[in-house]
């Protein structure tokens, strides 16, 4: 080494490192347990192998992954042959496996089932202890970092949704030593607040190390003590962690943590106005059925009996009215003949009309003669002839 | 300091659920036509009203902190 300052380019000094490394580590056997496991759409394998004190990127390529006889999942521990290789761009060296060999389950998922099953037996995960979650909160405590992006993720998704709530957040520390404590003491203060109607407690995704809070004792028994209903969301898709098992709705996501506790604000808004419909035309309906029966009870034989009683009154008199002219009619008429009859007949025997047939009238005084032996010789009668009177002897 | 006031808890909810119940009473018809008027005059109060709370628009964010004291403390979170 020269002894004055000799400053190199950071190419430089990577390829120094790259084959130092390289030439040191051609081949070797790790031991450890893999975390970040994932399998690139091209094939290859992409993890970390890790122990308790350290832990080193690995990378499997296709060719050699599409040989192994079990599928790598995060948590096994296993044994990588191969060699250590430096990535200048991102300065970062990794083991370039060549064979991989299970051996065994890794200890966290070892511990991981452990309790599991203890508080399983406890009944800590029973559906019966499951709390309702509240249709419409309208405050929501969230128990998960300041600055991460869970939580702004569940600003976004409660903006969008239902953005009347208020987010009562309680800032804590997700991972890392004495994470686990900090979250567990943030139940409890939620609680004792008691100003929230569900918390949602999580974190974004990671590796299992990096949830691993969200797998141990404290932070289990803080959300079955929680009186207020409890939302997990730990970003890990397809694991579940202990807080998923004991919290009354575990959510894949804190999205969808957010998504599960309210409402769509635009559903929401179009059931309001189908209850408003609803009610218009059921009242709408109600009218018309009352007008129904108003038109019904108007046109009902009760309602108008005093009424046509009042009609046949009105024609009964008409027709009596009828009749009596009829009658009355009838009867002068009858009266007229009998009257003209009797005229006649008083005309017919009438003296006059009786003198015109030839009769004559002899009266002796004034007395009328209707008898021969009422004249005696010398009497003096006087014969009334229709055109006159002529005086007369008896011999 | 922001004081913890009381949140009329669940109003929201309960004006809902009326508001179904009322919904629901006039559908069945069981009831007469003033009390008809009277559910529904109600109803559409009821309805305006949901329908005011969920125009708000922005979302609120408070942060809790527990004093020394042991009192809680609820202050507005800085927004970015």
């Amino acid at each position: 080494m020269p002894p004055e300052k000799q400053v190199i380019s950071v190419t430089d000094i990577t390829r120094q490192i790259k084959m130092s490394l390289e030439q040191r580590f051609p081949r070797v056997w790790i031991q450890g347990e893999i975390s970040n496991f994932k399998q690139h759409t091209s094939g290859h394998l992409y993890f970390t192998l890790k122990d308790e004190g350290a832990q080193i990127s690995a990378t499997m390529w296709r060719s050699r992954a599409s040989g192994l006889l079990f599928t790598p999942e995060d948590g096994m521990k296993v044994i990588a042959r191969g060699g250590i290789t430096v990535y200048p761009p991102r300065g970062s060296y990794q083991i370039d496996v060549e064979q991989l060999t299970p051996v065994g389950i890794g200890e966290l998922q070892i511990a991981f089932e452990r309790l599991k099953q203890k508080l399983a037996a406890e009944g800590l995960f029973d559906e019966a202890r499951k709390r309702p979650l509240p249709s419409f909160p309208e405050r929501v405590g969230i128990i998960t970092s300041e600055t991460g992006a869970a939580l702004q993720d569940i600003r976004t998704v409660l903006s969008r949704r239902f953005p009347c709530v208020e987010i009562i957040l309680r800032p804590v520390r997700v991972q890392g030593a004495g994470a686990s404590d900090e979250i567990a003491q943030a139940l409890k203060e939620m609680n004792q607040y008691g100003n929230v109607d569900v918390i949602i407690v999580g974190r974004g995704g990671g590796s299992l190390e990096d949830l691993w809070a969200f797998n141990e004792e404290v932070v289990a028994r803080a959300i079955a003590a929680s009186g207020i209903p409890v939302v997990s969301a730990v970003g890990h898709e397809i694991d579940f962690t202990i807080a998923d098992f004991v919290a009354d709705l575990r959510a894949p996501t804190p999205s969808a943590a957010a998504e599960l506790i309210v409402p769509d604000r635009l559903e929401l808004l179009e059931v309001i106005r189908n209850n408003e419909y609803t009610m218009r035309q059921t009242l709408a309906q109600m009218m018309t059925t009352y007008r129904e029966r108003i038109r019904s009870i108007v046109s009902s034989y009760a309602f108008n009996r005093p009424r046509d009683l009042i009609r046949e009154f009105v024609q009964r008199i008409d027709e009596l009215q009828r009749a009596i002219g009829t009658h009355f009619a009838h009867r002068y008429e009858t009266t007229t003949t009998d009257v003209e009859s009797l005229a006649r007949r008083l005309v017919a025997v009438s003296p006059g009309n009786i003198l015109k047939r030839g009769y004559a009238i002899v009266r002796k005084g004034e007395a009328i003669v209707t008898h021969a032996k009422e004249l005696r010789p010398k009497d003096e009668p006087v014969i009334e002839f229709q055109d006159g009177k002529v005086a007369t002897k008896v011999q | 300091m922001m004081g913890t006031k009381k949140p009329q808890k669940g109003s929201f909810e309960n004006s809902l659920k009326r508001l179904e119940e009322i919904v629901e009473s006039l559908e069945q018809g069981k009831v007469s036509l003033d009390e008809a008027v009277g559910l529904y005059e109600e109803g559409i109060q009821l309805s305006k009203e949901c329908a005011e709370k969920l125009k708000a628009t922005e979302l609120k964010i408070r942060k809790l902190a527990k004093s020394a004291g042991g009192d809680f403390e609820v202050t507005d979170l800085d927004q970015e």
